[in-house]
């Protein structure tokens, strides 16, 4: 039902041309940045950050305009007069023992707080409004926020922006754990963003691999904070961070080589061209451990020093607005290798996937001479669909043996054979070399009792309302509805018989 | 009704008419619509001499001085028109037109000198008046949701749903930010054309005004090359198409629950310029926009190629706002459902006021939706009774019922004033109306006890109570036989 607007209807050529003030220089700014961290398990953390900086004071103007900063979120701050909103959607748990010191940890699920400024009257109702208008613009279920999961912590959170008071009674803090985290929600968090995943950083933002990751968190923090060093006005920076850890086993398929392809399965090709700022920081600090470097492809052009949470570290920096970086390949594929020394073992491992695949585990291991050599493997028991157990569900379930494949060296060599000379006994497994022979050993397999129900409750449910109806049901029918008649006593009679047949035992009359 | 103050000069009419001055005549006039359906419409001329400052100013020279003269005496009312009637040889009007039609509820008739002047002259008013106020395509437009298909709806272009307030938000879609660097003034083009035009249609809403640039939004249909004048055209059929992808990047507006206008500018990237937008004969458009009935407007801005000439990508583009906002406030206009009135033979037609619509234009607006939101309001209360009659279950709370007293109070109340020409207290009313009785319908706590029907209460207790029923039923049959027969036999021993 699309038209085209008819000219003849303009009569409002009373518009006469105005006279232009300057345009104003734009009045914010897009920073993006990526750092990859290799962890000392042999995963990978990736960290986006996207910072738009907005050079204006957001009051309730009639007018608002937006440029970089999205108007989804800026019309939340002005209507809801918030000062600080920090919320974030997580999957996983960072794992400090094996991972390290995070750059910023967000809790299981969706946490969301907030503060308000003080000309805000109800902040309960304020922040009820917020929670679900959040909860449309992420498409996540933020509108189970309410009192009887929110609360107003008294000395932690404090605001980190700039803060001119703090009472704590404009704080309010809410998480639901059982949020999960999905493609529904990184949508429009990519939407928010200005090159939109067409350009820039946010090419590499694709949900098949993303959440393919043993962590997986995405936030938006809004703040106030000086625009320059001598803070005489105020600026708003949204901030949009994406972290994810990259299993070594999973994603990586047991190599521990790592490549911007493998990892987001895309390469960089352009940078943004609304950001003033877009690089890259890989962590090249030097492993100790075991003699291994890490190296990184193509080299760097610069590297960055600095003390990081309490370490000093190494950035190699790879800037996406130098025109040489990009260059020669028109896309900008990062390798990490690992370089350690050879014989070190081989480690194969496949994670089990539901009804279809089992758990597999292969190692290459040097014994060492007059030893003891552990393995063990914890395990979870499941509960399984009731049409799933064996008819004996109690015997337990089996686990298959664990088999050891061994070339032992021999005490006497051997000489090469004919296969078809020597008895049959000497010629089950190839010879691989006159100073050892092949072994393969066989554990017993394993018997696993997993959590039974209790098959027989259906039975004792039927049996015990049949029973109540009948018995209950029955007896007061009876009472109620019996009529006494009198009876002839009949002869004869198979029943009264054997009726006096047991008389006679008890000693009573007979019939 | 409609109140019509007619003023006659002094040569305008013979003497002996003028003797009769003052009086009141109504005419009425029955629309018919649809279905049985009918609207009374009741123009009420009051007829009266001149005042001395009326004479003076229609006897000046041109029409323009005249209107002048009567800018201030009186506001008038909302709804209200004021005809003047002159002397069929003056020369205020250009000689052949018979009338003029002024931007603030002021028209002009030429008089007669003839016996039946009051008739001809009646008539002519008439004329003008309805050219200024309610006409049938203004009410079947404001009915059409509500009225099935008929020949007034079918193309009709629907205007927008009366609402309390609208929001307004224009996008600049920048699809190819590495060639073109484009920067509109929205800021000041939205003070200085569209505040005004918004200011003037203040008693129709709240208006909020939002605007936000773009990058990387590419309409969702590939324009075709024309190579007669190579450049790139979108076909007219394939139009529809082109909002779609559009408007999930668009965003949906968190400040408020008021429906929103978007307004789209299209800069076209580097590979698709020049883009021309063509109608159904394949001529292109010539302001090269279009727009999308209830839902806003899209407009192509192709970037002058003198601009390519030795400069590097990106180039930096400044747009003409004033050629933007003059399509925007048509499309605007449009959207609203302000169109061209139809104007009796012979008619001057003056030229709008500096906002942008006239006064009497924001009349039939609001008449329209006057109209509309009784429509809407006695719609939703009937089905709302219809409801309770056929599920009985609902219960009704007592603020519910208050919501219900209160729209059908402000329905009736809004019926009065609009029979009695209170345009702007009537509009008032039927607003109230319709917000009490969607309170009343969508309130949550309607459906709470909804969900218990009676065949699933048979469900739940037949399987229970029957197989105990069926004895004890057997057993009452039984004593029932048994006492009649126990009757029967004193009877008969008797």
């Amino acid at each position: 039902m699309a038209a085209a607007a008819p000219l003849s209807l303009l009569v409002l050529l009373l518009l006469g041309p105005g006279v232009w003030g300057q345009t104003d220089p734009p009045r914010d700014s897009l920073r993006e940045e990526l750092v990859i961290t290799p962890l000392p398990s042999g995963d990978v953390a990736a960290t986006f950050q996207f910072r738009t900086r907005w050079d204006s004071e957001l009051q309730r103007e009639e007018v608002s305009h937006y440029r970089l900063f999205p108007k989804a979120l800026g019309q939340l701050i002005s209507k809801y007069s918030l000062r600080e909103l920090h919320l974030s959607l997580t999957q996983g748990f960072w794992r400090t023992r094996y991972w390290g010191t995070p750059f910023l940890q967000a809790p299981s699920g969706a946490e969301l707080w907030a503060w308000f400024q003080d000309t805000v009257t109800d902040v309960d109702k304020s922040w009820k409004e917020l929670s679900n208008v959040l909860s449309g613009i992420f498409c996540a279920s933020l509108n189970f926020i309410d009192s009887t999961n929110t609360v107003t912590p008294s000395a932690s959170f404090k605001p980190l922006g700039l803060a001119n008071g703090t009472d704590h009674s404009f704080l309010r803090y809410a998480v639901l754990p059982r949020e999960v985290v999905c493609t529904e929600n990184l949508t429009p968090w990519k939407k928010l963003l200005p090159c939109s995943s067409k350009a820039g950083l946010s090419v590499l933002l694709k949900a098949d691999r993303l959440f393919h990751t043993s962590y997986h968190s995405q936030a938006v923090h809004i703040r106030p904070v000086c625009r320059d060093a001598r803070c005489a006005s105020i600026s708003w920076e949204l901030r949009q961070t994406l972290s994810v850890v990259f299993d070594a086993f999973v994603t990586g398929q047991g190599k521990q080589d790592w490549s911007l392809f493998r990892m987001f399965s895309r390469t960089l090709t352009e940078p943004c061209p609304l950001a003033s700022e877009s690089q890259v920081y890989v962590d090249v600090t030097n492993y100790s451990q075991d003699n291994e470097t890490l190296e990184v492809y193509p080299p760097p052009l610069t590297t960055y020093q600095d003390v990081v949470l309490g370490t000093r570290k190494t950035y190699a920096v790879y800037d996406l607005l130098d025109m040489a970086v990009i260059n020669n390949s028109r896309s900008l594929n990062l390798q990490l290798k690992w370089k350690r020394p050879p014989g070190n073992g081989y480690i194969h491992y496949q994670p089990a996937q539901d009804r279809m695949q089992p758990h597999l585990l292969e190692m290459l291991i040097q014994l060492p001479a007059s030893s003891v050599t552990k393995v063990s493997i914890q395990f979870e028991r499941a509960l399984l669909k009731w049409t799933e157990y064996t008819p004996d569900p109690n015997h337990g379930f089996y686990v298959s043996p664990s088999v050891l494949s061994a070339l032992v060296p021999s005490e006497v060599a051997a000489q090469p054979v004919d296969w078809e000379e020597s008895p049959l006994f000497n010629t089950l497994f190839p010879a691989s070399g006159s100073s050892s022979h092949f072994v393969r050993l066989y554990t017993e397999p394993l018997l696993v009792s997993l959590p039974t129900p209790d098959f027989s409750m259906p039975y004792n449910v039927i049996c015990l309302t049949c029973t109540v109806v009948a018995v209950c049901y029955g007896s007061f029918y009876n009472l109620l509805t019996r009529t006494f008649q009198i009876e002839e006593p009949s002869k004869g009679g198979l029943a009264r018989r054997l009726a006096n047949l047991i008389r006679r035992a008890r000693g009573v009359p007979p019939l | 009704m409609v109140p019509v103050t007619v003023v006659f000069t002094q040569e305008s009419v013979p003497l002996d008419d003028q003797e009769k001055l003052p009086f009141t005549v109504v005419h009425e006039r029955e629309i018919p619509l649809k279905y049985k359906l009918k609207i009374k419409c009741r123009f009420q001329k009051a007829y009266r001499r001149a005042l001395d400052h009326e004479e003076e100013a229609l006897s000046l020279g041109s029409i323009q001085e005249a209107e002048t003269m009567f800018a201030e005496p009186s506001e008038q009312a909302e709804g209200s028109l004021t005809v003047y009637v002159i002397s069929e040889h003056s020369s205020l009007l250009p000689q052949d037109m018979m009338s003029y039609i002024g931007p603030k509820r002021m028209a002009v008739v030429r008089g007669i000198m003839h016996r039946e002047a009051f008739n001809i002259i009646g008539h002519r008013v008439i004329q003008v008046a309805q050219a200024m106020s309610l006409t049938e395509d203004v009410l079947a437009a404001a009915l059409a949701d509500h009225l099935p298909e008929d020949k007034w709806s079918s193309d009709k272009r629907r205007p927008l749903k009366s609402s309390l307030g609208y929001e307004i938000t224009f996008s600049l879609l920048n699809p190819d930010p590495k060639s073109h660097d484009v920067h509109w003034d929205i800021e000041g083009a939205v003070r200085r054309y569209v505040q005004p035009f918004l200011n003037a249609l203040r008693a129709v809403g709240n208006f909020s005004v939002d605007s936000q640039i773009l990058y990387y939004a590419v309409l969702g249909v590939n324009p075709r090359f024309d190579p007669a004048s190579s450049s790139y055209y979108l076909a007219a059929h394939s139009l529809p198409h082109v909002i779609n992808p559009v408007e999930s990047r668009l965003g949906s507006s968190a400040a408020s629950l008021y429906p929103v206008l978007n307004f789209l500018l299209y800069v076209p990237e580097l590979a698709h310029s020049p883009l021309y937008i063509q109608d159904k004969d394949g001529a292109p458009v010539a302001t090269n926009a279009f727009h999308s009935p209830r839902w806003g407007g899209i407009m192509v801005y192709n970037v002058d190629p003198k601009a390519y000439n030795g400069s590097e990508l990106p180039v930096r583009v400044k747009v003409d706002m004033v050629r933007v906002m003059e399509v925007f406030l048509a499309q605007l206009r449009l959207l609203f459902g302000i169109a061209q009135p139809q104007l009796p033979p012979k008619c001057l037609f003056s030229g709008s006021k500096s906002e942008g619509i006239m006064s009497w234009e924001l009349d039939r607006l609001l008449w329209a939706r006057s109209v509309e939101n009784l429509a809407t309001a006695t719609t939703t209360l009937t089905s709302l009774a219809q409801l309770l009659g056929k599920i009985s279950n609902i219960v009704i709370k007592d603020d519910v019922a208050s919501e219900v007293y209160r729209a059908v109070a402000a329905v009736q109340r809004a019926a009065e004033e609009l029979a009695s020409g209170h345009l702007a207290s009537a509009f008032v009313a039927s607003q109230e109306a319709v917000t009490s009785s969607e309170r009343a319908f969508f309130d949550p706590s309607l459906l709470h006890l909804l969900y218990f029907p009676d065949d699933q209460k048979f469900a739940i207790y037949i399987p229970l109570f029957l197989p105990m029923a069926v004895p004890i039923l057997l057993s009452l049959f039984k004593i029932f036989l048994e006492t009649r027969k126990s009757w029967k036999k004193p009877e008969k021993i008797d």
